[in-house]
């Protein structure tokens, strides 16, 4: 019997939340770690049991807990999180110097074939990797080293590593975004890493078309068709078909290209869905209408999702970690709020229906398909 | 070696699976610094809840209290007050008044 499991992180715990194939019923467990922000849980791709959750508060700072048993018990593993080599310097929102300062893990990202390798990525900007099961962590240190490093600007939320996407073709390949750095590509595992950022035009910033400075908030993937990324902008929805050495912008119709997530169908790679919302001050939906736009030809072309979701009076957000997919054949999409819904459709998208309503804001939404 | 009596903020007891307050050996002469790197051994949980792991410093919203002082922005190499030594007063450990 097929199922699914929803790992939810919010801004007081994590939430799991459970159902059969036909993801009609819900079983909500939680909160894990009550009280506390967790900006991400993810789990193993090769062994679903296998979570792994970021931790944080303002008191007491990062931590990562561990389930082997898909979320039922935790344990504590490793938090040292240091810059190696000294921390170094960007620019802070003054355009003065600023050493790195780490403040908390943003993103998770599970190896497809090892349970116990995972990747974290950081705030100051920074990628780490364990390779046992999160009981020690390295830096990947050229990344922040990059030449252009000492140039990096934080967005409004932060310098945040917060798209770590693993090639499932190419295991050299590794793909990552910073706000508001931009988006990089290594092909030697991390050894040395490249802006991908041509085509890209953000006008906050001196130099429209920079070669970094962009404030990426999003890129997804199809694992079919590994060289094509989409990309959720500060502005601009992008798209590139040459594994990042060059973007396009496939906005189109939208009613505004402003938004955090974006997710790729799980059966159909020229399938998309993002959330648009009103303007980067305004962070809601327009005209107060919760919609997700699905483009079924790779962009351009978008159409309304509406059914099941409130279409007035509706002033929440969704974040940039906040929307996944399932695998089932007919395809689950899944989005979480800031005002702490967390909506399924189980038809790609046609129709909607809150699995939770009442949670805290919700800060990501990842799914895994159980078989 | 002197033992202090230590109340941690109710996070920190989940974290390290302890009820009430605990005991630690703190040295011969105990400061913040020898309670916490006690505190640290005992508990590896706790490493980087009270003190960054990477400056020393005591985290920006953890506050130390004792004898209805204030002692967070003592040197960490300061003995800690009598009271506190002799048994008679706990150490608390605590997350500051701030919104969230």
């Amino acid at each position: 019997m097929s199922g699914v499991r929803v790992l939810v992180g919010t801004r007081k715990g994590a939430f799991i939340l459970t159902s059969d194939g036909e993801r009609a019923e819900w079983q909500v467990d939680g909160p894990h770690f009550g009280g506390w922000e967790v900006y991400h849980v993810a789990g193993s791709p090769a062994d679903p049991d296998r979570l792994y959750a970021s931790q944080s508060t303002s008191w007491f700072g990062q931590l990562v807990q561990r389930s082997d048993d898909g979320g039922r018990t935790w344990h504590q593993v490793d938090h040292d999180f240091g810059y190696e080599g000294g921390a170094g310097e960007h620019l802070w929102y003054d355009g003065t110097p600023k050493p790195w300062e780490f403040t908390r893990i943003w993103h998770l990202e599970p190896s497809p074939s090892d349970p116990d390798t995972v990747y974290a990525g950081a705030q100051d900007a920074a990628l780490y990797r364990s390779t046992d099961g999160g009981a020690s962590w390295q830096e990947l240190t050229a990344l922040r080293k990059h030449t252009s490093g000492p140039g990096w600007q934080p967005g409004a939320g932060g310098l945040c590593l917060h798209t770590i996407i693993l090639d499932p073709r190419d295991p050299a390949r590794i793909f990552t975004a910073i706000s508001a750095a931009g988006a990089f590509r290594s092909d030697d595992h991390g050894q040395s890493w490249r802006p991908i950022n041509r085509g890209l035009r953000s006008a906050g910033i001196p130099d429209p078309e920079a070669e970094v400075g962009h404030c990426v908030h999003r890129i997804a993937q199809h694992p079919a068709r590994p060289e094509v990324l989409f990309m959720q902008k500060h502005w601009d929805v992008m798209r590139s078909d040459d594994a990042g050495d060059s973007w396009r912008e496939i906005s189109g119709d939208l009613p505004s290209d402003f938004g955090f997530p974006i997710a790729v169908h799980p059966h159909e790679p020229e399938t998309i869905y993002v959330v648009p919302i009103h303007s980067d001050s305004e962070h809601y939906p327009p005209e107060g209408k919760l919609r997700v736009y699905r483009s079924r030809s790779g962009g351009d072309e978008w159409e309304a999702l509406t059914d099941g979701l409130p279409q007035r009076d509706c002033y929440v957000n969704v974040l940039r970690d906040a929307m996944a997919v399932d695998s089932l054949d007919d395809a689950g999409i899944y989005f979480g709020t800031t005002g702490g819904q967390v909506y399924a459709s189980a038809d790609s998208g046609e129709h909607w229906a809150p699995i939770v309503r009442d949670l805290p804001p919700v800060y990501s939404v990842e799914v895994q398909t159980l078989r | 070696m002197t033992t202090v009596r230590v109340k941690l903020p109710t996070h920190l007891r989940r974290l390290a699976k302890v009820d009430g307050e605990i005991e630690l050996a703190a040295g011969d002469l105990p400061t913040q610094r020898t309670l916490i790197d006690a505190l640290e051994q005992r508990y590896p949980m706790l490493r980087g809840t009270v003190r960054d792991t990477a400056t020393g410093k005591r985290r920006a919203y953890v506050r130390f209290f004792a004898c209805e002082t204030d002692l967070s922005h003592d040197s960490p190499d300061e003995p800690l007050p009598a009271p506190v030594t002799s048994g008679a007063e706990p150490f608390l450990i605590v997350g500051a008044m701030a919104g969230g």
